[in-house]
C-alpha cells in the first residue's frame, strides 16, 4: 500500500515554491512599474528636446568676405562669442557647437522669447568710433567693459564704455586731436550718436547715449558689446523656434498616443497568446523600465521623433516575443513537454531575432551617422529599443516561462493559445 | 495551388499600387516642405478664430504674398508659409498680425535657408544607398547573395510604394521623411529576414519537396507572426496618428504606409523574387 501511494504521488502536482517565486516576480515588476513611473517621468522631463519644452534651434553660417575669410579659427571664435552672448542671456543647458567647416549650431531650450534670443545672438555688434573724416579710430575689440546705466543728470538710459589700456591710450590721443569736433559712434553700421568732444578724455571711458528708449534696451546693447563682435559675417541658415505652448501640447499628445498604443498591444497579446501574452506584457514593462533607465543614464534628449521611435520600438519589441511564442506553439504541437518546447522555441527563435534585428540596427546606425538633431534622437531611441527588446525577450521572457513550466500551475493547453493539444509539464 | 504559383498575381497587385503612385510622382511630384525647399513657416494661435482672407492683405502689404500659403485649423491656429524671411521681416509679420487680428501666441517660427534642402536631399540618397549596401553585405554573409538581392528588391518596392503614395496623397515631405523611409527599410528587411530564415531552415529539412512548396510552407509557418507583428506596430502608429498631434502626422502616416507595404512585400514579393532568381540562376 505504501508503495502504491508513492507511485500516485509521482503524478506531478503544483509546485508551490515556484509559484511563490512567480508571484514575487510579478509583484516586483508591477511594484517597480508603479513605484518608478512618477520619478522616472519626472527625471525624463528634464531631458526634453526643444520641440517638447519650447526653445530655439538655429544654424549660423559664416560668410567669407574679402576682409575676413572663414577659417577653422574664426569658426572657433564665432562659437566662443556666441557662447558669451548666450551665457549673458542666462540660458540653462545651451548647446553651441561647430558643424562642418562653416557652421555653428545653437540650441537654447526653454527660452521664454526665442525670437528675441535669436536676434541677440545673431547680431554682429560691430562697434566703431569714427572721426569726422570718416577714419575708424577704435572698434569693439578695444573694449574692456560695457554697462547700461541711467544718466544721473537727465535720467536717460545710456551705455558706459570702458576701453582697455591700448584703447584708452588711443582714445586719449583721438580726443586730444579732435577737440571741438565730432566723434561718431556706429553700432552695426548704424549711427548711434555723434557727440562733440569738449576736452581730451584720458581715462578711457565714453558714453553712448541718445539711442535708447528704455534701460532694458541699453542693457541688451551692453551685453552685445561686452561679449564682443562676431569675428566673421554670419548668415542665419536655419531657425526653428517652438513656443512653450506647442511644446506642452506635443508632449501631452504623444504621451496619450503612447499609453493608448501600448494598452492596445497589451490587450492584443493577452487575447491572442493568453498566458504567454501576459508574460510578454510583463516583459514589455521590464523593457520600458530598462529603456527609460538607459535614456536617463546616457542623458538622451527626448524629442518628438524620439518618442515616436520609442513607441514604435515597443511595437517591434513585441515582435521578439511573438517570434518566440509562434515557435513555442509549433514545438508544443510536435508533442514536446512544455519545458523542452520552451528551450527549443528559444533556440530557434534566437537566430531569427538576431538576423532580423541586426538589419534594423544597420538602418538605425546609418540614420544616426547621417542625420542631425531630432533624426539622430530617433535613431538612438530606436537602437536602444531594439537591443533592449532582444535582451528582455531572451532573458526575462524565458525565465518567467520556465518558472511557469516548473510551477505546473497551468497545464491546460488552451492557456498557451488556441488550437493546441495536451501540454505536458 | 500555393503562394509561389500565384506570384504573378501578387506582382500585379504591387504594380496596381505602384503605377498610380509613380504617375503622381512624375506629374505632381512631392509636396516638399520648407526643410527641402527653403522658406519660412510661422504658426500662431489667436484668441479668436481667423480666416485666411483676413491675413492675405497683410502679406500683400508686407510683400510676402508671392508663393505664400495660409492655412487655418481648429483652436484658432494659423499657419503661414512664405519664402525665406529675415528676422526683421518675420518680426514685421508678427507685429502686423498682432495689430490686425489681436493677441497671439507664437507656436512655431521656422526658417530654412535654400541651401539646406539640397544638402538634405543628397544626404537622403546617400544614407539610403549606404544602408542598402550594408544590408546586402550582412544578408550575403548570413544567407546568400540571392537572398540579399530579393530582400533589396522588396525594399525598393516599399520605397516606391511609399514615395508614390505620399505624392498621391499630397503629404508634406519634411526632414523627418528620410527617417521614416529608413525606418521602413529597417522594418521591412526585418520582416523579410524572418521568412527567409524559415526558408533557410526548411531547405535543410525538406530536401525532397519542390522548392515552391518549401517556400509556400515557410511563409505559412511564419504568417501568424508576420500578421501579429505588423498589427502591433499598426496599433502604435494609428494611436500616434489619432492622438499624436499635427506636427508629426505626415511622418507617422508615411511610416504606416511603409510598414503595411513592408509586410506585404515580405510575404508576397521577397520570397517569390528569390524563387525566380534561383530558377534563373540554376536553369
Amino acid at each position: 500500500m505504501a508503495v502504491k501511494q508513492t507511485q500516485q504521488k509521482k503524478s506531478p502536482g503544483i509546485n508551490w515554491v515556484e509559484i511563490g517565486k512567480l508571484t514575487l516576480l510579478v509583484l516586483l515588476v508591477s511594484g517597480l512599474a508603479v513605484g518608478l513611473a512618477k520619478p522616472l517621468a519626472g527625471q525624463l522631463q528634464q531631458h526634453l528636446g526643444l520641440d517638447l519644452r519650447g526653445g530655439v534651434h538655429v544654424v549660423f553660417e559664416a560668410v567669407p568676405t574679402p576682409d575676413t575669410p572663414v577659417t577653422a579659427d574664426s569658426i572657433t571664435r564665432l562659437a566662443a562669442t556666441i557662447r558669451n552672448r548666450v551665457d549673458a542671456l542666462g540660458v540653462t543647458e545651451p548647446v553651441i557647437q561647430p558643424e562642418g567647416t562653416r557652421r555653428v549650431v545653437v540650441e537654447l531650450p526653454g527660452v521664454k522669447d526665442p525670437e528675441e534670443a535669436v536676434r541677440l545672438i545673431g547680431r554682429t555688434a560691430h562697434l566703431e568710433f569714427k572721426t569726422e573724416d570718416g577714419k575708424t579710430v577704435l572698434t569693439g575689440k578695444d573694449l574692456k567693459d560695457a554697462r547700461a546705466q541711467l544718466n544721473p543728470a537727465s535720467n536717460e538710459p545710456e551705455v558706459l564704455l570702458k576701453f582697455d589700456k591700448e584703447g584708452a591710450r588711443i582714445f586719449g590721443q583721438v580726443t586730444t586731436a579732435n577737440v571741438k569736433k565730432r566723434i561718431a559712434i556706429y553700432l552695426d553700421d548704424k549711427l548711434l550718436t555723434a557727440p562733440v568732444v569738449d576736452e581730451p578724455i584720458p581715462t578711457g571711458e565714453a558714453v553712448i547715449r541718445g539711442g535708447y528708449q528704455t534701460l532694458e534696451e541699453a542693457q541688451r546693447e551692453a551685453v552685445l558689446l561686452r561679449s564682443g563682435a562676431l569675428p566673421v559675417k554670419v548668415q542665419l541658415m536655419e531657425k526653428r523656434s517652438v513656443g512653450p505652448l506647442l511644446g506642452k501640447d506635443s508632449l501631452e499628445r504623444s504621451l496619450w498616443a503612447g499609453i493608448i498604443g501600448v494598452a492596445l498591444i497589451f490587450i492584443f497579446m493577452i487575447l491572442y497568446y493568453r498566458l504567454p501574452g501576459l508574460v510578454a506584457d510583463l516583459s514589455l514593462i521590464v523593457y520600458g523600465l530598462i529603456v527609460v533607465g538607459i535614456f536617463l543614464l546616457i542623458k538622451a534628449t527626448l524629442t518628438l521623433p524620439g518618442i515616436a521611435g520609442f513607441i514604435l520600438s515597443i511595437g517591434m519589441a513585441v515582435d521578439a516575443n511573438i517570434i518566440i511564442y509562434e515557435r513555442l506553439k509549433e514545438e508544443l504541437k510536435t508533442g514536446k513537454t512544455l519545458r523542452a518546447a520552451i528551450d527549443a522555441g528559444f533556440h530557434h527563435a534566437f537566430r531569427t531575432i538576431l538576423d532580423a534585428n541586426v538589419t534594423t540596427l544597420i538602418a538605425a546606425a546609418v540614420l544616426y551617422y547621417f542625420g542631425s538633431g531630432p533624426i539622430r534622437g530617433f535613431a538612438v531611441t530606436l537602437s536602444i529599443g531594439i537591443l533592449t527588446s532582444m535582451f528582455t525577450a531572451i532573458t526575462f521572457t524565458r525565465f518567467v516561462l520556465h518558472l511557469i513550466a516548473r510551477s505546473r500551475l497551468i497545464l491546460n493547453p488552451k492557456a498557451f493559445g488556441p488550437g493546441l493539444g495536451e501540454v505536458k509539464a | 495551388m500555393n503562394l509561389i504559383k500565384l506570384r504573378k498575381f501578387w506582382y500585379l497587385i504591387s504594380l496596381l499600387v505602384i503605377i498610380p503612385g509613380l504617375v503622381s510622382l512624375f506629374t505632381k511630384g512631392l509636396n516638399y516642405g520648407i526643410d527641402f525647399t527653403g522658406g519660412s513657416l510661422i504658426e500662431v494661435k489667436f484668441e479668436r478664430p481667423v480666416t485666411p482672407g483676413e491675413v492675405r492683405p497683410l502679406l500683400v502689404e508686407l510683400r510676402l504674398s508671392e508663393g505664400s500659403r495660409i492655412q487655418t485649423s481648429a483652436g484658432n491656429t494659423l499657419l503661414i508659409r512664405t519664402r525665406d524671411l529675415s528676422q526683421e521681416e518675420s518680426d514685421r509679420l508678427l507685429k502686423g498680425l498682432q495689430q490686425k487680428i489681436g493677441t497671439l501666441e507664437l507656436l512655431r517660427n521656422e526658417k530654412v535657408g535654400p541651401a539646406i534642402g539640397k544638402e538634405l536631399r543628397n544626404k537622403a540618397f546617400l544614407s539610403l544607398a549606404i544602408a542598402f549596401a550594408l544590408m546586402i553585405i550582412y544578408i550575403t554573409i548570413r544567407f546568400e547573395f540571392r537572398f540579399a538581392l530579393a530582400a533589396i528588391a522588396a525594399l525598393f518596392h516599399d520605397i516606391v510604394v511609399t514615395v508614390g503614395l505620399v505624392s498621391l496623397l499630397g503629404l508634406e515631405v519634411e526632414g523627418a521623411f528620410i527617417a521614416a523611409l529608413l525606418t521602413i527599410v529597417g522594418y521591412s528587411i526585418n520582416d523579410t529576414i524572418v521568412i527567409f530564415d524559415r526558408i533557410r531552415e526548411n531547405l535543410g529539412k525538406r530536401k525532397k519537396e519542390p522548392l515552391d512548396e518549401v517556400i509556400h510552407n515557410s511563409i505559412l509557418q511564419t504568417l501568424a507572426r508576420s500578421i501579429n507583428t505588423v498589427l502591433t506596430v499598426i496599433f502604435c502608429l494609428v494611436a500616434l496618428i489619432i492622438f499624436g498631434g499635427v506636427t508629426i502626422r505626415a511622418f507617422i502616416i508615411t511610416m504606416l504606409i511603409g510598414v503595411i507595404s513592408g509586410a506585404y512585400s515580405s510575404i508576397f514579393n521577397a520570397s517569390p523574387i528569390w524563387y525566380d532568381l534561383r530558377r534563373l540562376s540554376t536553369s
